[in-house]
Parts: C-alpha cells; sequence; structure tokens
C-alpha cells in the first residue's frame, strides 16, 4: 500500500500552497506536485474599469512587491496613453520610477534573504524548527537582523519618498509620475543619521553577499548541489548592449548551455513568444517559450535567470561580484537552486548601488513630471519583479474602460521549475526512507523558498502559520497526521 | 429687533441668526455637525441624513432645520453618535465603496468621516449591489457603485444657460442618477471637473484624473473633515 505526503501550507514563503508527494510500497517516488490552492482573478475584475485605475488596483495583488504590478501596470498604461515604452517618459519621471524599482527590490530581497531563509542556513536545514524562525535569529544573531530590519526600513522610505506610501502607493500614473522628490527627502538618503543612508546599504549589501560566500565555502555540497537540475533562463536585459536591465528592456532568454534561444524581443511582442499550459490540480499555469512548446519551452525567472542571460552589471561593486559569480560556473549558465540566493543579494547590491546613483541625479528633484501622445487600444509593460519577470498586458476600448487584461506573474513562471525542484528534494532527500522526519519536508520548504515565490501574490501575515502533514495511503485513508504551529 | 437668537449645541450656548439652519449656525460658533449632502450656497436637500441632530427630544436634519431661541441641540451624545455612525456604515454597505483603489480616496467625504468616526467595520451586512461604471461624456464616467444620491451634482451643476445636467431615474433601491445626453455639447473641461469636484464620493468622475494628485497632497491628507473646528 504506497503513501501520500502531504505539506500544507508552505511556510516561510508569501501566500499559500502546499505540496504532495506519493510513494508506492518500496517508498519510491510516484510523483511529487506543488499545488497552489488560491485563486484570485483579477484579471477578470480589472475588466470594465478606467485604465488609469489599473497601476493602483492590480497592486493590491500583492503586499510585498506591489510596486512592481504598480510599474508594470503603468508602463502598460504609458503605452495606452502614447507616451511610450521607458524612455518615452519625462528624465524626472523615467528617474523616479526606477529609484521606487530599486527601493522595491531593495527590501524585498532582504526581507526573503534576512527573515525567510537565513533561519535555513544559519540554525541548518535538520536544525530545531523552535529556533529556526526569524525570532530564533533576532534571539542568536541580533546584529544580522537588525540589518536586515533597517536594510528592509530604507527600501520601504525609498517606496515611501516616490510613490506615497511604504505599501500600495499611487505614485507611477499613466505617461508618468505624480510627485518628484524634495531635496530634504534625497538629502535624507544620501546623509541621513545611521544607519539609514545609502552609504551604510551598500557597505552592508556587501557585508551580506560576503556572508553568503562564507557560507558557501563552507557548505559546498550542499550549496551547489541541492536541487540542481538544468534549464532554460529568460529576463529582460537592456537593449543594445544586453547588461542587467530591471526596469525596462528587451526579452532574452538562454537554455542551459547558454545559447541564446529568445533573441532581444520587443515587449510589445511577447505574446507571439510566449504561452502558458494549465493543469488540472493547480490555480497557477505553466508558461513556455511557443517556439519549444510545453515539454522543452519552460524557463527560470528571477535572479538567478537575470545573472545568466545578462552580459554585465552596469554598477562598480554588483559586477566584481557578478564576474565571480559567472566564473563559478566558467560561463555557462548557473543551475543550482540555491545559487539563487547569491544571485539574489549580489542584486541588492546592485539594487544599493543604483539608488546612490539616480539619489546624485538632479533630475530626481525637478522637471516635467508626464508625457502625453496618442491613444492606443492596446498596451504590454514587462518588469522585472524582485521574483523575476513579470508582465501586464491590457486591451482597453475607446471610452478607456478595460476590456482584457493578461498577467503573468513571475511566480508563475517558476512554476515548473518549483516543481523540479520539489521532484529533486522527492528523489533525493524522501525517496527510500520508512519513516519522513521534519527536517526532510523541510527540504521540500528549502527548494521552493529558493524561489521566493509568491504563491497567491497575497499580502503576508507575520504569525503562527500551521504546518499539516499527513501521510495517506493511495485510497485517500490518512494513516498518520502532525499539525505543528 | 435683534435678530440674533441663543441657543445651545450639546451644553454650549451660542448665538445664531434668526433664519440659518443649525448647520449654518453650528459653522459659524465653530461647532463641527458632519454634512454630506450639503454645499455651499446650494438649497438644502436633507437626502444623506448624515447632520441628524436631536431637538427637543425629535430627530431631525440639521441643515434643513431652521435655528429657534432657546433650541436645545444634541449632537454628539452616545446616542446621537451612534445613529449617525449607523447611517455612515448604511451608505457604505448600500454601495460598493472600494476605498483602497478609488481615485477619490483621501478627496472622498463619505470616506474622510468614516475616519473622523473611526468606523472600521459596518454593523449591517453588505448588500453587494450589482450596478457599473458608465462612460457617458467624453469627459465624463458615472461610477454608480458609488454614488450616495445625495443630489449634489443635481442641484449644482447646471451648463451656461442654467440648465442642468444631471438628474436620477428610478425610485428606491433602483434609483440611478443619470446625465441629460442632449446637454453634452454643454460639457466643457471646466464643467467637468466641477462636476467631479461637487461629487463627495467619485461617484462623477473626469476621465484621466486618475491619482494625479500624489498622497500628502489631497484634501484629508493635509486636514481631517471636522478637525478645524473646535480650536
Amino acid at each position: 500500500m504506497g503513501k501520500k505526503i502531504t505539506i500544507e501550507p508552505i511556510t516561510r514563503v508569501e501566500g499559500h500552497g502546499k505540496v504532495t508527494i506519493k510513494l508506492d510500497d518500496d517508498n519510491n517516488i510516484v510523483e511529487s506536485r506543488l499545488h497552489i490552492v488560491e485563486f484570485r482573478g483579477f484579471e477578470r475584475f480589472v475588466q470594465g474599469r478606467p485604465y488609469w485605475e489599473a497601476p493602483v488596483l492590480v497592486q493590491r495583488l500583492c503586499g510585498i512587491c506591489p510596486v512592481s504590478h504598480h510599474l508594470a501596470a503603468a508602463k502598460a498604461m504609458d503605452v495606452v496613453v502614447g507616451a511610450g515604452e521607458g524612455n518615452g517618459l519625462t528624465p524626472t519621471a523615467d528617474k523616479v520610477r526606477r529609484l521606487m524599482h530599486y527601493g522595491q527590490i531593495f527590501q524585498s530581497h532582504v526581507l526573503h534573504f534576512f527573515h525567510l531563509v537565513s533561519p535555513d542556513l544559519l540554525f541548518g536545514v535538520d536544525g530545531d524548527p523552535a529556533t529556526r524562525n526569524i525570532v530564533g535569529v533576532a534571539q542568536q544573531f541580533p546584529e544580522l537582523a537588525t540589518q536586515g530590519v533597517m536594510m528592509r526600513k530604507f527600501g520601504q522610505e525609498i517606496i515611501k519618498a516616490t510613490s506615497g506610501k511604504k505599501i500600495h502607493g499611487t505614485g507611477a500614473i499613466p505617461g508618468g509620475v505624480n510627485k518628484c522628490l524634495t531635496k530634504e527627502d534625497v538629502d535624507n538618503f544620501l546623509h541621513g543619521a545611521d544607519p539609514l543612508n545609502i552609504d551604510k546599504m551598500i557597505s552592508w549589501a556587501s557585508d551580506a553577499v560576503e556572508l553568503f560566500k562564507d557560507y558557501h565555502l563552507k557548505n559546498k555540497k550542499f550549496i551547489d548541489e541541492f536541487a540542481y537540475f538544468p534549464s532554460n533562463h529568460l529576463s529582460l536585459v537592456r537593449k543594445g548592449d544586453g547588461a542587467l536591465e530591471l526596469y525596462d528592456g528587451v526579452l532574452r532568454a538562454v537554455d542551459a548551455d547558454g545559447k541564446i534561444i529568445l533573441n532581444d524581443v520587443d515587449n510589445q511582442e511577447y505574446h507571439h513568444h510566449i504561452a502558458e499550459g494549465v493543469k488540472s490540480w493547480t490555480y497557477m499555469k505553466f508558461p513556455f517559450l511557443k517556439h519549444l512548446g510545453k515539454e522543452k519551452g519552460w524557463f527560470r525567472v528571477g535572479p538567478l535567470a537575470r545573472l545568466n542571460v545578462a552580459e554585465f552589471i552596469p554598477s562598480e561593486k554588483a559586477q566584481r561580484e557578478f564576474e565571480l559569480f559567472r566564473a563559478y560556473t566558467h560561463g555557462k549558465p548557473n543551475q543550482s537552486s540555491m545559487h539563487m540566493h547569491w544571485a539574489r543579494l549580489i542584486e541588492v547590491l546592485h539594487a544599493a548601488e543604483e539608488m546612490k546613483r539616480l539619489l546624485l541625479d538632479p533630475d530626481l528633484t525637478k522637471g516635467d513630471l508626464m508625457t502625453t501622445g496618442t491613444r492606443k487600444g492596446e498596451g504590454v509593460g514587462i518588469i522585472e519583479a524582485p521574483r523575476g519577470t513579470l508582465f501586464h498586458h491590457y486591451k482597453v476600448d475607446p471610452q478607456d474602460h478595460i476590456t482584457m487584461c493578461n498577467l503573468i506573474v513571475s511566480t508563475t513562471c517558476n512554476n515548473e521549475p518549483m516543481n523540479q525542484a520539489v521532484n529533486w528534494v522527492a528523489r533525493n532527500v524522501i525517496a527510500g526512507n520508512e519513516k519522513v522526519p521534519e527536517h526532510m519536508l523541510n527540504q521540500v520548504e528549502v527548494a521552493i523558498r529558493a524561489y521566493d515565490p509568491c504563491l497567491s501574490c497575497a499580502t503576508h501575515a507575520m504569525g503562527k502559520m500551521p504546518l499539516k502533514i499527513s501521510l495517506e495511503d493511495q485510497s485517500g485513508n490518512i494513516l498518520d497526521e502532525v499539525i505543528k504551529g | 429687533m435683534s435678530n440674533e437668537i441663543q441657543l445651545t449645541i450639546d451644553g454650549k450656548s451660542i448665538v445664531a441668526k434668526l433664519g440659518q439652519t443649525i448647520v449654518e449656525a453650528a459653522r459659524d460658533n465653530n461647532v463641527y455637525i458632519p454634512t454630506l449632502c450639503d454645499f455651499k450656497n446650494l438649497t438644502p436637500a436633507g437626502t444623506c441624513r448624515v447632520c441628524s441632530v436631536k431637538v427637543d427630544g425629535r430627530v431631525v436634519v440639521a441643515c434643513g432645520t431652521r435655528v429657534a431661541s432657546g433650541m436645545v441641540v444634541e449632537n454628539e451624545s452616545a446616542e446621537m453618535t451612534d445613529t449617525r455612525k449607523a447611517i455612515i456604515e448604511m451608505l457604505f454597505v448600500e454601495g460598493n465603496h472600494m476605498c483602497p483603489t478609488c481615485e477619490k480616496s483621501g478627496n472622498c467625504e463619505l470616506q474622510a468621516i468614516a475616519y473622523h468616526y473611526r468606523i472600521t467595520a459596518p454593523r449591517f451586512p453588505f448588500l453587494f449591489p450589482k450596478k457599473s461604471l458608465e462612460s457617458v461624456h467624453p469627459l465624463l464616467m458615472l461610477e454608480h457603485n458609488r454614488c450616495i444620491q445625495c443630489r449634489r451634482c443635481v442641484r449644482g451643476i447646471r451648463t451656461k444657460d442654467g440648465k442642468g445636467v444631471f438628474a436620477f431615474k428610478n425610485r428606491s433601491n433602483n434609483i440611478e442618477l443619470i446625465m441629460d445626453k442632449s446637454r453634452a455639447d454643454d460639457i466643457d473641461d471646466e464643467l467637468a471637473a466641477a462636476a467631479a469636484n461637487i461629487c463627495p464620493v467619485g461617484a462623477i468622475i473626469k476621465k484621466g484624473v486618475g491619482f494625479s494628485t500624489p498622497i500628502g497632497e489631497r484634501t484629508f491628507d493635509k486636514q481631517q473633515i471636522g478637525e478645524s473646528y473646535g480650536k
């Protein structure tokens, strides 16, 4: 009689999901799946709304990276109002939005590494679950926990200065922004009392990269081999030179060997190249490159994919780390799921350096905010959200109502990769074991967590999340059940 | 003969002019009575009932009741505050008010009054009526989900030749704001902006304005409703 392991909900990720692993009588893996059990429906209920509402409405998908949805929708609506893509905006609008975006990347990555992931690294994936959490980190590594909190605060303050609120602001509007920064804002970010100034943030970001590299050195096998699998990688890159570009670029993808399989596609053309598949057991779709098909066309997005696809990083310190990162795999795409953390921290450093560059730019505090042009009936906005490439596509009728909305959220792009990662743990950690202790189940979560999934793109609640694990036979009879929390 | 009279609001003795409404007298004496359907220079309509006060044991609308000598007005008593909150909560549940994504947020008087009374959730069940967003003019949309039928637009928005632009059709639960489309040519940018501004809740939207006023510069970001009173 076979059995089925269910992990529900998955902890220390955004949103709610569950994992099922089916084993046969000899404890071999029959099947493993990551299920997304929430249904959101934003694509439907934005229909009929006025187009200018989209950037504010759709960002309510998420409380962690609303800025990404806010900006992606605003970029799509820039096209609709005839302001053109990216560089069609005024220099002030473009730079205010970029600063907002880097503030977002910075705070979201920091939240993920310090609050959600560091417990696994600091206490080990098999550490005592009672202390393997952010409270345990705060108690045993108070300096590190404080850094995490203050770095996130800095990013949130940048978002507030550019969009009006730390969460769900209104700064980006179709065709531009509704405000620029004051000189006092800029002065505070550049020269604020320690530690809330940009130089300290750059310094702490460098320290975080070193922390990971040191951990990597001591845990090489785990970091390199855990949830390793080959895949395609997709991200935006800067048009022309292929630099890492998080706000506005062209779509590029490489295969597992680094060969370019999608070459600098314009945002408005994405739907000719990318489609989504559906499966009956999850609400989350499976995006793929059309010319490669569902089986071979799936791809990873996010920090790992971005650093695999980009030619270089246009900021000094991050570029030095990028060179080490790329050299580690001899210039080939890096396929280790746990190296996602390494890539993410290099991006934290890049975001901090970019924020400083922007804060020193006089355009940030003066200049025209809006661009207008000839109305169009359709617009696409693509952005690199913290978790990966995010697609917003809208159609708008002549009376200004949205008639169609298609959102391909970053985590959706990582659906197949996360299933691959879960499958790796099932086959390499769980298979063959009669008993499945907690630390093995945590490793399933560690694999998913590497992708920083925002499973519902929903607001995140700190607090006790119950973990329910049930062992079932193939008829669905519960053999054993453990509930934590 | 003096045209000044004396009355009390919540025990405080005030002087008012004969012919004033209770709301006008309260304003002149720095006493806050919340209003929604009341608007400067418009004849009182008494449609929203938010200014309900108790006078000599009877609940009346303060915007439509004239002061009288020796009148005893109960405004912020526990009973009247609760009654008023119930009225505000009914306005919320009878429409579909999605403040987080509403472009009127921060400039919305209904939202501001709810904040003033610290209303976090209504005591009544949401009715979730099926209402629509209607594009009625190249410059205007009517967001029926938000309309509280205060009639400020009906009373206050007129074309240059003095003709009304807005009206209501149907009755009771089916009542709905309409725009006279035969007046469409008379609605210019200025009148469209005036229509959006006279609406207390964002039921009349001037197209393309959206969220152009940044957070921090909206009306009630600077000063909460009723905050200037009593100082």
